[in-house]
C-alpha cells in the first residue's frame, strides 16, 4: 500500500460568539416584542432614531429619551429584487424598501408587499402588517412587511435630514 | 520634528463581561471624559483615530459603528487600525508631524467576553501556514515561556513574583478588574492551561475602552496643564513565522530599547503591555531595567482590554508622571503572538 501524498488540507475557520445588540438596541427590541416601535431622540439636535443604537452620530451624545412611533410611514427608497439569494425564503421578484416611519429621522430596510410591483414609488404611504401576536419575538421580523395605505404620497423633500 | 504632548487620558472601569453594552456604549463615556479633561469638543480635534478588532466581539464593521460614539458632523478626519490603539496613537503622531493636525483624539475598545479569546487571537497569525493549524494564544505564549525555562532564563518563582507585584499594584488602580491575591500554594498547584502557564499566568478576559487626546506645544500651552511630552516613540515587528524566530530573545524589543536611547535618561518606572506573567521578567531582562518598578498600574494582568491595553500602558504612564514626583516613564505596547511586534514610548515631564 502506498502512502498518499497530500499537497493540501482543508481547515475550517469557525468561531462562535454570544452576540449582544447593545443596551439601547436591547430596549428597542424588547418593545418590538410587545408590538411597539420605540425610537430614541437626540437631546441636542432632536433627531429621532429608529431603530436606535443609543447615540446621535451627528452630535456624539447618548440618546436617552424614548418615544413610541406609529407603525405607519413612507417609502424613502426601494429596489425590486429579481435575483434569489441563497438561503433567503422570499421568492423574487420582491421589494426591499427603506421605510421612514412617521416622526423618525432615519429609515430602515424592510419589505413591501400587497402591491403591484409597477406601482411602487418613493413617497408612497405604507403601514406595517404584523405577524400573529403569538409569533412575536425580539425582532423586526414581527412585522411581516409593509403595505400601501392608499393615502396621498408625501413630498420626497421631507426625507431630507433636518438641520 | 514637533514636540507632541499627551493632554488627557481616560479608561473605563475594566469588567469581565460588559453584558449587552455595544461598542458605542463602551466608547462614549471615555471620549466624553477626555473632552471634559481638556475642555475640547470634537471641533477642536484635528484627527481622530481608533484601534479595535471586529473578530473580538464577532460583529462585522464594529469599528465603523463605533464612530457613532463621536460627533461626526461637520465631517471629521478619521482613521482606524485593526490593532491596539497604541498604533492609532502612532498614526496620530505621524499626522501631527506631517502638519495635518494640531490635536488628535485616540480611542481603543475591546469586548472579548462574547467569543473564545485564545482562538480569536489565532486569526492574528499568518493565514496561510499558521492559523489553519489553530495555535491558540495561550499555547503560543507557553512555547515561549517553556523555552525561556529550558534555557534557565525564567523560573516559576519569577512568574509568581511578577503576578503578585502586579496584583498588589492594581490596588492603586480603581479601574482594575483583578485585585484578589492568590497564595503561592494556589499558584504553584493550579492546573495548566498550557504548560507552564496556568490561568494565573494569563491576563483576564476583559471588556472596556480607553481614550486619549494629544496635541502640539501650542495646543498644550493653551490648556496650561502639566506638560507630559512624548519624547520618543518607535515600533518594530518580527516575522510572522515564529518558527523562524529565536523566541528566547526579542530582536524587536532590544532594538527598540536602543532606538529610544533608554540609557540616556534616568527612568522612574515602566508600564509594559504584558499579557502573561513571564513577559514581565523577560522584558525586564531584555531592556536591562534592573529593579525599576514595572506596571505600577497593575498592568494587563489586572485587566486587559484587547486593543486598548497597549494605549493604557501609555495612558497610565502619563497619569503616573502627572500625579507623582517622576520625570521619565517608559511605556510598551505589543501585538501578535510571543511579543512579535512592539512599541516603546519615552514619556517625559517637562517642568517649565
Amino acid at each position: 500500500m502506498t502512502e498518499e501524498k497530500k499537497d493540501f488540507f482543508v481547515s475550517d475557520i469557525s468561531l462562535s460568539y454570544q452576540y449582544t445588540a447593545g443596551n439601547a438596541t436591547t430596549r428597542f427590541l424588547n418593545k418590538v416584542a410587545e408590538g411597539k416601535l420605540v425610537a430614541q431622540k437626540c437631546p441636542k439636535c432632536s433627531a429621532v432614531y429608529v431603530p436606535p443604537r443609543g447615540s446621535c452620530p451627528r452630535c456624539g451624545v447618548a440618546t436617552e429619551e424614548e418615544l413610541e412611533l406609529p407603525d405607519t410611514g413612507a417609502v424613502e427608497s426601494f429596489t425590486i429584487v429579481h435575483i434569489p439569494i441563497p438561503g433567503n425564503p422570499i421568492v423574487p421578484p420582491y421589494v426591499s424598501a427603506m421605510i421612514r416611519l412617521d416622526g423618525a429621522d432615519i429609515s430602515f430596510l424592510h419589505l413591501i408587499q400587497e402591491i403591484d410591483l409597477a406601482d411602487i414609488r418613493i413617497g408612497m404611504r405604507v403601514q406595517a402588517v404584523w405577524k400573529d401576536k403569538s409569533d412575536w419575538g425580539t425582532t423586526l421580523e414581527n412585522i411581516k412587511w409593509f403595505k400601501p395605505t392608499g393615502e396621498d404620497d408625501v413630498d420626497p423633500s421631507v426625507f431630507k435630514f433636518k438641520e | 520634528m514637533k514636540d507632541i504632548y499627551i493632554l488627557a487620558y481616560a479608561q473605563n472601569p475594566i469588567v469581565a463581561d460588559a453584558k449587552a453594552a455595544n461598542e458605542v456604549e463602551l466608547i462614549m463615556p471615555v471620549v466624553h471624559q477626555v473632552f471634559k479633561q481638556t475642555g475640547f469638543t470634537q471641533n477642536d480635534i484635528g484627527f481622530t483615530c481608533s484601534g479595535s478588532c471586529d473578530y473580538l466581539q464577532g460583529a462585522a464593521f464594529a469599528f465603523v459603528e463605533g464612530l457613532s460614539a463621536i460627533q461626526t458632523n461637520p465631517p471629521i478626519k478619521e482613521s482606524h487600525v485593526e490593532m491596539d490603539a497604541a498604533w492609532a496613537l502612532y498614526e496620530s503622531i505621524l499626522k501631527i508631524q506631517m502638519g495635518d493636525a494640531e490635536t488628535a483624539l485616540i480611542y481603543g475598545f475591546g469586548k472579548s467576553s462574547p467569543g473564545d479569546l485564545p482562538f480569536v487571537s489565532t486569526l492574528q497569525t499568518d493565514p496561510y501556514y499558521m492559523s489553519p493549524l489553530w495555535p491558540d494564544k495561550t499555547s503560543l505564549a507557553a512555547l515561549q515561556a517553556q523555552l525561556l525555562m529550558n534555557k534557565g532564563l525564567l523560573t516559576k518563582k519569577d512568574m509568581y513574583e511578577a503576578l503578585t507585584q502586579s496584583i498588589s499594584n492594581a490596588k492603586n488602580n480603581p479601574n482594575a478588574l483583578v485585585t484578589a491575591m492568590p497564595s503561592e500554594d494556589d499558584y504553584l498547584t493550579a492546573d495548566y492551561l498550557s504548560s507552564p502557564l496556568s490561568a494565573f499566568d494569563c491576563a483576564p478576559i476583559s471588556d472596556g475602552a480607553s481614550a486619549m487626546i494629544i496635541g502640539t506645544e501650542e495646543a498644550a500651552a493653551k490648556l496650561g496643564l502639566q506638560k507630559i511630552k512624548i519624547s520618543s516613540v518607535h515600533h518594530s515587528i518580527e516575522t510572522s513565522n515564529f518558527g523562524a524566530r529565536d523566541l528566547s530573545t526579542s530582536e524587536s524589543i532590544i532594538g527598540l530599547g536602543k532606538k529610544i536611547n533608554l540609557k540616556s535618561f534616568e527612568l522612574d518606572f515602566a508600564e509594559l503591555h504584558t499579557q502573561f506573567t513571564y513577559e514581565i521578567p523577560f522584558i525586564r531582562g531584555l531592556l536591562d531595567l534592573g529593579n525599576i518598578d514595572i506596571n505600577l498600574s497593575g498592568g494587563p494582568l489586572a485587566g486587559n482590554v484587547m486593543m486598548a491595553a497597549g494605549l493604557d500602558s501609555i495612558g497610565k504612564s502619563f497619569e503616573l508622571l502627572k500625579n507623582n514626583d517622576f520625570n521619565n516613564g517608559l511605556a510598551h505596547a505589543s501585538s501578535g503572538p510571543c511579543l512579535q511586534q512592539n512599541m516603546l514610548v519615552h514619556l517625559e515631564k517637562i517642568n517649565d
